[in-house]
């Protein structure tokens, strides 16, 4: 143990303990306070010049009510819930279009690939909120599709998708849907020919072989490739707020309207420690999953 | 054996053409000289000429790129240190919680980040302005840097670093002529990673920023709230425009450093 040993893991430790560890105790701690009309706006607060006495003092005020409130008020249930849903049907869709463009790239000649995997990566790159920027003008009543649709004669007036949650649900595929290709592909490409070949020989039909080897050794890229959608689109902000209507109830922007509309942190921080308890079920999983990914690789 | 059926060509086109039409109908329509985005009125470059007189997108351009430069560059050292800790770092008390707190900003919903990180800039009084953006760039950062770097440092052989040890040099000479220069790449592609989270960030700033410092995307998000308008249509191609030269560029030199390095191995083999 030298100097040079202790200062290089205590640097990267404190920095994330100071941001990342101490802000989520805050959180938690002021999911437990009341909302007061005060700067900041909660009470208690801790106060250090008191010592142990402040500190105990301030811990016998808090109190569940927050969390109580939330379980009572529909809103909030209805929120979590949908939220869940919208990422739930998303991740679905977004396998249902990821998968066969990660199995065409995986499939197509040899000399195709890096740019096929450019052609996956450069909006992986490109901003998030340009891309879902572009869906507007994509969607609205206006816009290219309904234009097209009514130049074809398949509809008479325009479809009404902007605003609802079926544009949220586009947005969320289209968006994320690189996050699906790339593990998916990962495991594709890795897939041994030679299996396919052999369950052919051995009478299998084409579709067949598909689904009883294609389908079962690219399990691990599938599901890691779901959780990477599901886990971001179940906290998103940006995608509802945008594409969504005013009935869209996705709990990312319940958060950010009670925290900067309703100026309730208590609330807010109560709203932040529930998403967070969903979450952990398919973060833990997600990690399982990689760890299995990575032993099945060595 | 695999074989590209018709099947697999369609996906492909199809795929990519839904990745890429709504991105492309926007670069389209920043030509357009109607300020009706959906009338196509003659081509014409006035939305970038309107765009550079914008003094509040200029000035949120200029902040945002302070912000991602300083904040990728705090991100890529510890991000490169937490790495390191982690691949070489043995045993030491916390471990677990370290690699929890390294790994756990990755998959945390952004609003959440934001909103701990606003509560504690506020407990602590510290004034929300670029400072505060670059601390929350730099630290949801850092992780993703280590993720790449760690992958490069489990992935390499170690026992050259072990030869250097043991030819005389101190850890920290090893690290700086041995290990540093493999893991290179995977620095500068953490480095980049960085760049762009803190360039793309909307939600994280949004909590974050104070009055005195805006950044594009929030000023970018303000104004799409109010619809489709063709200076946006302006900047988002300019902004590809950079994405798609930065990205070839960048896979150009990779290949390029992958054959120099085959080439080296090989004559490295040819004199011993």
């Amino acid at each position: 143990m030298n100097w040079r040993r202790i200062s290089l893991i205590a640097v990267p430790y404190l920095w994330l303990a100071a941001l990342f560890l101490v802000p989520f105790l805050i959180v938690f701690k002021i999911s437990l306070s009341d909302i007061a009309l005060s700067i900041p706006p909660y009470t208690p607060t801790l106060d250090l010049s008191e010592g142990w006495s402040g500190l105990r003092n301030m811990i016998s005020q808090l109190d569940f009510e927050n969390f109580e409130f939330l379980a009572d008020d529909d809103l909030y249930w209805k929120s979590y819930l949908s939220s869940l849903q919208i990422a739930l049907i998303s991740t679905f869709f977004c396998l249902l279009v990821g998968f066969p463009i990660a199995y065409g790239m995986a499939n197509a000649p040899q000399e195709w690939q890096p740019t096929l995997m450019l052609l996956v990566i450069l909006p992986f790159w490109t901003s998030f909120l340009i891309r879902v920027y572009s869906l507007i003008g994509l969607l609205s009543n206006e816009g290219m599709i309904n234009q097209f649709l009514m130049w074809l004669g398949l509809i008479n007036e325009p479809l009404t998708i902007l605003n609802t949650n079926y544009a949220v649900y586009i947005g969320i595929v289209y968006t994320y849907c690189p996050f699906m290709i790339l593990p998916i592909y990962a495991t594709l490409i890795k897939l041994d020919g030679s299996l396919l070949e052999a369950a052919e020989d051995l009478g299998c039909s084409r579709t067949e072989a598909f689904w009883r080897i294609t389908v079962p050794l690219s399990k691990a890229g599938i599901i890691a490739g779901c959780f990477l959608v599901f886990i971001p689109a179940l906290g998103e902000f940006v995608i509802p707020s945008l594409l969504g209507g005013s009935d869209t109830l996705m709990i990312g922007k319940v958060l950010f309207e009670e925290f900067f509309s309703n100026r309730d942190w208590p609330v807010a921080s109560a709203v932040a420690v529930i998403l967070l308890l969903i979450l952990i079920i398919p973060i833990v999983m997600y990690q399982r999953n990689e760890q299995r990914r990575i032993e099945a690789e060595q | 054996m695999r074989r590209f059926t018709w099947f697999n060509a369609t996906s492909l086109t199809l795929g990519f053409a839904f990745l890429y039409i709504p991105m492309i109908i926007v670069i389209i329509y920043s030509f357009n000289d109607s300020r009706l985005v959906t009338v196509w009125g003659g081509f014409s470059t006035r939305w970038y000429g309107e765009l550079l007189q914008n003094e509040a997108f200029l000035d949120a351009a200029w902040v945002t790129l302070q912000v991602a430069v300083l904040s990728s560059l705090i991100a890529t050292v510890l991000g490169t240190m937490g790495a390191y800790v982690l691949v070489r770092g043995g045993r030491f008390f916390g471990r677990t919680l370290f690699s929890g707190m390294m790994y756990a900003p990755l998959v945390m919903p952004e609003v959440i980040t934001g909103l701990s990180l606003l509560l504690l800039f506020i407990s602590i009084g510290l004034d929300r302005g670029l400072i505060t953006i670059v601390l929350a760039h730099a630290t949801f950062a850092m992780c993703y840097v280590s993720v790449v770097v760690s992958s490069r440092l489990v992935s390499f052989d170690r026992s050259i670093e072990e030869a250097a040890l043991d030819l005389g040099c101190t850890p920290f000479d090893a690290f700086r002529s041995v290990t540093l220069p493999i893991i290179a790449p995977a620095v500068i592609s953490g480095w980049l990673l960085a760049l762009t989270l803190s360039l793309d960030d909307l939600v994280i700033a949004s909590f974050v920023a104070g009055p005195s410092a805006t950044t594009l995307p929030i000023k970018v998000f303000s104004s799409v709230r109010l619809g489709v308008s063709p200076e946006i249509n302006a900047l988002s191609t300019i902004l590809i425009g950079l994405v798609t030269i930065g990205t070839i560029t960048a896979s150009i030199s990779t290949k390029r450093a992958v054959l120099r390095r085959k080439r080296e191995e090989q004559m490295a083999e040819q004199m011993t």
